[in-house]
């Protein structure tokens, strides 16, 4: 029986790998850390001063995040809530779906869940994959979200950047990186779509990426915001049904003394 | 004391209860081999609370109606108390519920569960199995995500592959020309009234059936053969105390498992809430990749493994002809298998790789269903579908050819 099983999870257990698979850009990683309070505060205020201008997050509420993100309610008001907005409202905007229709070929997603859908690597790698393009209508366009329709709203404070050809690392047909079979060193090869930074933003290189990291950390939060009190409430339970399996297990051992 | 006893015996005049608990629990004798596969049963009597009662709490608070379903379930995630620990019991409930499901009938496919005398066992059993597909299925438009909205679109649509009513057919379901919120509020009526009545209508049958035959077990010795002077068998003993506390430690092991992933990863990385599903249903946008939830990926594998036509009807025909074929099947299997033995530890060889590979084909399968189709995939999907039949359907052959070990009088 043991063998059945064995051979059952030998057969079907590296096939799985590839149901999860999923676009060929290659995104950078981020680890999330909702505990980290200060990052999901710089997130929110860069979501609530760069994004919801066009973006909502329509099936949140302004409070939830300021409990949440331990932001005393008079400080939330005063210095992050929008002109017109109560705290207790959902995270929307005034922006007419059809005007953002109109003004940028669809009407700007909700982002409460973005996170969600399209992964926080997605939106981590999203976030600073801007780049010049004069063929488009806002003058730029994405590494990972080809022809977007948004302009670069981060652009003062990352600066421009444009594709160039430059070395950069080569990879095999399966995307694993080359390295001289002799010195053990990266292989480089020309390629023509190296993202470089072409004017300086407001912001140095590093400083740009927590931005992004934060935002992206953020977005996590607010994708599932139980994830902050599931974890901790999930410990209680999971200790309890054990303590529950060592009672009922003693009990079980108690009757069936008497069976053979 | 006495005053308790004049009441049960006040109601009992009335109201066979006591009679009721000594045959179903006191008094049931059931054999004292059962091992690990006999647990399955007790656990989908779990998960079928643990979905009527999170199914009622969600009720309370969902709103089906095409413009107000998604935004209240993240409302039920976000501002309901404890809203998304009910919801994740429930979503995560589903998933749970297929997989001791399948454990089950694993077991009776094991151990010849359904055979004389438990054929009405096996049949209400596969009744209930196909409930709850439709169940789920109907349950899975609710949210009206994107991959709520569209597999329903291409599950219904299989209707209108059948010969002249099929368009027809379709519309019908769906109560409009596409799926809309006349679709979800009927699927709604049917997922959270019509369907679980007859579900648990069902249940109460299986186990009526079950307790009027017995308990079959590992080795597929009747235990009523060998009783004592007062009638009782003497390789049975009372299901309570003896299975309720034995069953007591199973459900512990199975919780801390179901909890571990309500509370640390309710999305199972895709497999359980499909990440297309967290973006509400727009009729404009096709998702990239459209798969079923994992509990249906094996018979939609066999539905894309047919590519071609036969008799002047389409490819699209004879897969709907071979997935419910697939699941057809199971019906009759008590009058397939014309074994003398019940359990696969007294059959013959050829039964026991026929259902090695019966159950690799059926995995196989299953992960087929969740990729996208190419070439190679669509061969192997034909190969495990013709595997799959071929368990069935060569069954009252092999079963009869091979010698089979004899079965022991006592367990």
């Amino acid at each position: 029986m043991k063998k059945f099983f064995a051979t059952i999870a030998l057969v079907v257990l590296p096939s799985l790998g590839f149901a999860a698979g999923g676009s060929g850009v290659e995104l950078q990683h981020m680890s999330v850390d909702l505990h980290d309070k200060s990052s999901l505060q710089r997130g929110l205020q860069t979501f609530t001063n760069y994004c919801m201008g066009c973006h909502e997050a329509g099936y949140a509420r302004f409070e939830r995040a300021a409990v949440d993100l331990g932001i005393p309610a008079n400080l939330f008001e005063e210095n992050l809530l929008p002109a017109g907005k109560k705290i207790g409202d959902l995270m929307s905007n005034s922006m007419d779906s059809a005007d953002g229709k109109g003004w940028f070929g669809a009407p700007p997603p909700d982002l409460t869940m973005v996170a969600r859908v399209r992964g926080k690597d997605w939106v981590y790698s999203y976030l600073q994959a801007f780049y010049e393009d004069e063929s488009r209508p806002w003058g730029v366009n994405n590494t990972v979200f080809p022809n977007v329709g948004m302009p670069n709203v981060l652009e003062a404070l990352q600066g421009v950047r444009h594709l160039t050809c430059a070395q950069a690392p080569a990879h095999d047909e399966n995307g694993k990186p080359l390295f001289d079979t002799l010195t053990g060193d990266a292989l480089t090869e020309e390629q023509c779509n190296v993202v470089v930074q072409k004017t300086a933003g407001q912001l140095t290189e590093d400083e740009f990426e927590q931005v992004a990291y934060d935002l992206t950390n953020f977005l996590v939060y607010m994708g599932e915001p139980s994830r902050l009190k599931s974890e901790s409430l999930g410990l209680k339970v999971l200790l309890f049904i054990i303590l529950f399996g060592i009672f009922a297990y003693l009990l079980n051992k108690e009757y069936w003394k008497e069976i053979h | 004391m006495a005053a308790l006893k004049n009441l049960m015996g006040w109601i009992d005049d009335r109201l066979p209860v006591t009679q009721a608990y000594e045959k179903h629990m006191s008094k049931y004798y059931a054999p004292k081999n059962f091992n690990f596969f006999y647990i399955f049963g007790v656990l989908s009597m779990v998960m079928l609370v643990n979905q009527i009662l999170t199914g009622i709490w969600l009720t309370m608070s969902y709103t089906p109606s095409a413009e107000a379903a998604f935004a209240s379930v993240e409302y039920i995630m976000r501002d309901v108390e404890y809203g998304w620990l009910i919801r994740y019991m429930h979503s995560t409930g589903a998933s749970a519920f297929f997989v001791v499901i399948y454990l089950h009938m694993f077991r009776g496919l094991l151990y010849g569960s359904y055979q004389k005398p438990r054929e009405l066992v096996w049949l209400f059993g596969m009744a209930i199995y196909l409930l709850l597909m439709a169940e789920a299925f109907m349950g899975y438009l609710l949210p009206w995500g994107q991959m709520s909205y569209w597999g329903a679109q291409v599950i219904i649509s299989l209707f209108s592959a059948i010969p002249v009513i099929g368009p027809d057919l379709a519309q019908w379901v769906r109560g409009d020309y596409l799926i809309s919120g006349i679709t979800l509020n009927r699927f709604f009526s049917l997922h959270v009234i019509a369907l679980p009545l007859v579900l648990v209508a069902l249940v109460v049958l299986h186990l009526l059936a079950l307790h009027h035959v017995g308990s079959n077990n590992p080795k597929g010795v009747d235990i009523k053969k060998h009783k004592d002077e007062n009638g009782v068998p003497l390789d049975g003993i009372p299901f309570h105390p003896f299975y309720s506390v034995h069953d007591l430690v199973g459900i512990a092991v199975f919780l801390f498992v179901f909890c571990s992933v309500v509370f640390f990863f309710p999305e199972m990385g895709g497999y359980f809430l499909e990440k297309p599903n967290f973006e509400a249903a727009n009729p404009l946008k096709t998702p990239e990749h459209i798969a079923p939830v994992w509990y249906f990926t094996p018979f939609y594998a066999i539905l894309r493994a047919v590519t071609f036509s036969l008799f002047g009807l389409d490819a699209k025909f004879w897969g709907v002809v071979a997935m419910g074929g697939a699941i057809a099947i199971l019906f009759v299997l008590p009058w397939l298998d014309r074994s003398p033995v019940k359990s696969m530890l007294y059959k013959g060889w050829i039964s026991k790789i026929f259902l090695f590979v019966f159950c690799i084909s059926f995995v196989v399968l299953g992960v087929l269903g969740v990729l996208p189709s190419t070439e190679l995939r669509t061969t192997i999907a034909q190969i495990a579908s013709v595997v799959y039949f071929a368990y069935f359907i060569l069954m009252p052959w092999y079963t009869r050819w091979e010698s089979t070990k004899p079965v022991p009088e006592r367990v």
